[in-house]
């Protein structure tokens, strides 16, 4: 990665405090064009909190971050039309059914309708949901719940996609689908910024931050990390660096 | 705008997927109107009685035969004594006691004043006090019938008196029904209507969904219109429903216009739901939301006159009934179907809903935020 | 039993935490029974009306003052034709109107016959014949001061008494009724949503695959409510002695005895409806609309049982607080002792045992 590529996420000493509590501590770094960028850390270590600054619904206490070229604290709503988002909780409508859930969100993004009918069309083809595509949400199994969400969340072309552990709970097999579509969103030019604890997917990364205590430790593609702390894995480079931490679960 | 299409759709068609709500809007209503007015009734016609005869004359026997012939009471026994009669109050067994002293017919005849005992199981005030004015003037039309009976009547009074005629406006047959049917129309527009736009927005909170909102780049108020419109529509859908019962099982229809019946309800749901809006904003959890609302839904009733006049309570409690929206809705309704007031009549009621609107609508919106 | 301990500390803190749901539960009875006590009042003040004063002589004058000085009502002023008064009625200014015929003074001595019409607002029936009878009877008193040299014969005069509650305070039948209300909300309400909400977040199988016996589980659900309960019970009982003035003539024991059968009954109704849903939002529409509703209409505590019609009188039978109202209106108002009301306390035992047992039931059924 060189500085020549177009930066999307730049953030400086962010900071968030609740009360006495610093969930994010003094945040630096940038995200490239196209990139997948893996936010690691354990439970409580801040990952979250940091993410909901960055999508514009948390205000950070301090510091300063654009994403997109648009500012948090002031261009929250313009932050909002040039991202996707995909919660940790599952956010689709459970009681609408799957072309429901997509004609709702391609309007909220203010897709024409001729566009929310081409795309999702090929989506539903993509997917090879042609006969669950009248059925309710809720009454599909979770893996194709969480495709459905991802395909959702870039539905609208965003330029970030964030996705805060999406393949939790999920089977192995639909874990790999699930980043081969995130490869394919990367490869069509859509920054991928994905919280994860599970440390297989961090190879899968661009570049890797960990997060320990509401502060990043390390930051660097996983074989530089590999190599810096003498690691045979991302697994062995997190425990060294998680094995101090104080808060969690 | 667009957006807000988009919007309205999902929230209609969650709506129309949610069977047993679906069910419980419609049979509300219907349920509640058939049998509320029935259940709330001050019309009293089984007042019990127990009469402790003392005389056992003529003149004695036959005020009896007015009481039990009056409509209003059920002689359930005859007693010995005060005491036997009180006995039968503390088992429940009467309500009203009436005792006629020994000597009634000769006191009346010869000292022309005899007096008659009433005592009321008082512990509801508001029975005791209406089984009292009936048992008086059952007293008071047999007084005047032994009178004529006594008295040759003179072409003139031999004393002057004061003829008072009195009449009842707007419901001549003194009509309870008439009076509760239209407020308790109001009563479940009202709670259908905040029920569900208060347990809405934190539904959402709950579930998870809210978030994926918050993230996109939907305004405050579109999100806000989108949950406002569709209980608007069944707001006014209940209402319907209510004025074509109101009609089929009591033959009760609005004496004013239909049109100032809808706009003003149009106006006062926006205000309502404003409101239930906002504590859904304000709540976390479902359950908590439910016992706000149950919280306020009960201020807001019993101090919005339905059964209790507002012009009886005391000041404190009239100046709090200057804040509650259900009170201008229970009483508007009720110029509306039993005065025929227009909408000039009730101008000072439209404009106070529009600023209830305006408030709880603006406050909604400025205390839901995009953020977590 | 350490277990259990365990378990109810866990409740507790689950409920204390939810600071304004706690406030409603406990702040929701106080301003119940503070409204009830001063607010709702049958007693009539203030009562705009008009008078159309088309004599304008002594005596009519004479009987205004005396309406005047009443606290009943209030003289709307500004009204002086018929047309006034129709529109003054369509906007709600007034609710009665008295009408006094020209030439009053001089019908009354000469023909010794004058004729003063009252017109009411029946829009609410009831406050319309109160209204008219207060009116008329000023009047009468004035007349009768008139007379007051000829007695009028053949009078049968009539003394009122009313029965354990002469000054006719609402709180004598709004107590017993909160009481019957808010036990039945915080613990049938409150338990079957804590209940059900375990069976939704899916930590009800957690709980049920530890080695708690099951019936422990519930239990512990059920004892902080127990508990909240009685917190109300006793504030309900100091608001209505030390600031509504009620009195408790009969034994505090027995009441206090009657009443916790009465919160067993009703946790054992929560119990039942948490067997019978699945989710939180279709446990409050029952417990709202299947409890509440029949507790305010049907109970006896809004409306006499006695004026509606049979069908609804039978229904009644089934709510439990129709008979607990009867227990409490019995040994605290009238102070009666267990011999007039172990019917009573035989029908709520006979009811909780009955949701006990389908409750059972519909458990065994579903492990």
């Amino acid at each position: 990665m060189t500085s020549e590529k177009e930066i999307v996420i730049k953030t400086d000493n962010l900071t968030k405090k609740f009360g006495d509590f610093i969930a994010a501590n003094e945040i630096t770094f940038e995200v490239f064009k196209g990139e997948i960028f893996g936010f690691l850390g354990a439970n409580g270590a801040g990952k979250t909190t940091a993410m909901k600054m960055l999508i514009g619904i948390s205000k950070p206490s301090s510091g300063k971050a654009t994403i997109a070229g648009f500012d948090v604290y002031k261009e929250t709503e313009k932050i909002k039309k040039s991202i996707g988002y995909m919660s940790q909780k599952f956010s689709l409508y459970e009681d609408l059914t799957i072309n429901e859930n997509i004609q709702l969100f391609g309007g909220i993004y203010g897709l024409s309708d001729d566009e929310i009918e081409k795309r999702r069309s090929e989506l539903i083809n993509k997917l090879n949901l042609q006969n669950e595509a009248d059925k309710l949400v809720g009454s599909l199994p979770l893996g194709w719940k969480q495709k459905l969400a991802f395909s959702i969340a870039i539905f609208h072309t965003p330029k970030i996609v964030f996705l805060d552990e999406p393949t939790g709970g999920v089977d192995p097999i639909t874990r790999r689908q699930f980043w081969d579509m995130i490869y394919e969103a990367s490869h069509n030019g859509i920054t991928v910024f994905v919280t994860t604890h599970y440390m297989d997917e961090a190879e899968y990364c661009d570049r890797v931050s960990i997060m320990v205590d509401g502060v990043i430790k390390a930051l660097d593609s996983p074989a530089e990390l590999k190599k810096q702390f003498k690691a045979n894995s991302m697994d062995e480079v997190f425990l060294m660096l998680a094995r101090d931490a104080k808060r969690g679960e | 705008m667009r957006t807000l299409k988009f919007l309205l759709r999902k929230e209609f068609l969650q709506i129309f997927r949610d069977k047993l709500i679906l069910r419980m809007i419609f049979a509300l209503p219907v349920v509640q109107l058939i049998l509320l007015p029935y259940a709330a009734t001050y019309e009293m016609k089984n007042i019990t009685l127990s009469v402790v005869d003392n005389d056992h004359s003529e003149y004695s026997r036959k005020l009896i035969n007015n009481f039990t012939s009056s409509g209003y009471f059920k002689l359930v026994d005859y007693s010995k004594t005060y005491s036997d009669a009180l006995d039968q109050v503390e088992k429940d067994k009467a309500d009203l006691i009436v005792e006629i002293p020994e000597g009634f017919e000769r006191d009346l005849i010869r000292e022309d004043e005899t007096k008659v005992l009433i005592a009321a199981n008082a512990i509801s005030g508001q029975t005791a006090g209406l089984a009292v004015a009936y048992a008086n003037t059952i007293i008071r039309d047999y007084n005047i019938e032994l009178r004529i009976q006594w008295i040759q009547q003179p072409r003139l009074n031999a004393i002057p008196v004061i003829d008072i005629t009195s009449s009842n406006w707007f419901n001549p047959q003194m009509n309870y029904k008439m009076f509760i049917v239209p407020g308790v129309l109001a009563l479940l527009v009202t709670l259908v209507g905040f029920l569900m736009s208060s347990l809405n927005i934190v539904k959402e909170k709950e579930i998870g969904t809210i978030e994926q909102l918050n993230v996109s780049p939907i305004k405050k108020y579109e999100f806000i219109l989108s949950k406002l419109i569709p209980f608007w529509v069944l707001g006014l859908f209940v209402m319907t429903v209510g004025f074509f019962i109101s009609f089929i099982v009591y033959g009760i229809y609005p004496a004013g216009s239909f049109w100032v019946g809808y706009l003003f309800a149009g106006i006062y749901l926006i205000a309502l739901l404003g409101f239930g809006l906002l504590t859904s904003v304000y709540a976390d959890t479902q359950q908590q939301a439910m016992f706000i609302s149950y919280f306020f839904m009960l201020i807001f009733i019993l101090l919005g006159g339905l059964f209790s006049p507002i012009e009886n309570m005391p000041d404190w409690a009239q100046y709090l009934t200057y804040i509650n929206p259900v009170s201008y809705f229970i009483e508007a309704m009720r110029m509306l179907v039993l005065k025929g007031s227009s909408f000039w009549d009730l101008r000072y009621h439209f404009l106070i809903v529009i600023v209830f609107a305006i408030v709880f609508n603006g406050l909604a919106i400025f205390k839901y935020k995009k953020t977590v | 039993m350490k277990q259990l301990i365990t378990f109810i500390k866990k409740e507790f803190h689950h409920i204390l935490r939810d600071t304004r749901s706690m406030l409603v539960l406990i702040g929701l009875p106080i301003v119940q029974l503070l409204i009830f006590g001063f607010a709702i009042t049958t007693e009539v003040r203030n009562a705009n009306i008009a008078v159309l004063d088309n004599s304008k002589d002594e005596v009519t004058q004479g009987i205004i003052t005396k309406i005047e000085s009443s606290q009943y009502f209030d003289i709307d002023r500004s009204i002086t034709s018929n047309d006034q008064i129709e529109k003054a009625f369509k906007s709600g200014k007034i609710k009665l109107a008295v009408i006094f015929q020209p030439n009053f003074q001089n019908e009354l001595s000469h023909s010794n016959k004058a004729q003063l019409q009252i017109i009411a607002d029946a829009t609410d029936p009831n406050q319309a014949t109160t209204l008219t009878n207060y009116l008329s009877s000023i009047v009468r008193d004035y007349q009768n001061e008139l007379n007051r040299q000829n007695k009028l014969p053949y009078t049968i005069n009539t003394e009122t008494r009313m029965l354990y509650n002469p000054q006719l305070k609402g709180a004598y039948t709004s107590v017993p009724g909160v009481m019957g209300m808010i036990l039945l909300l915080i613990s049938a309400m409150m338990t079957s949503i804590a209940i059900v909400r375990e069976k939704e977040l899916g930590t009800m199988e957690i709980l049920l695959v530890s080695p708690m016996k099951p019936w422990l589980v519930v239990i512990s659900k059920v004892i902080p409510y127990f508990i909240i309960s009685l917190i109300n019970v006793a504030t309900i009982l100091i608001l209505s002695v030390f600031v509504l003035g009620l009195p408790i003539e009969g034994s505090l024991f027995l009441l206090i005895a009657s009443t916790v059968i009465y919160i067993f009954c009703a946790l054992s109704l929560g119990i039942l409806i948490s067997t019978v849903t699945e989710t939180q939002q279709a446990a409050m529409l029952i417990s709202l609309l299947g409890l509440m509703l029949p507790v305010v209409m049907l109970s006896g505590y809004a409306f006499p049982i006695a004026n509606m019609p049979t069908i609804l009188q039978i229904l009644s039978n089934l709510v439990p607080a129709k008979w607990y109202i009867i227990i409490i209106k019995n040994v605290m108002i009238k102070g009666i002792g267990i011999e007039q009301i172990w019917k009573e306390l035989l029908i709520l035992l006979a009811m909780t045992g009955t949701f006990l047992i389908i409750s059972i039931k519909r458990f065994k059924i579903r492990l």
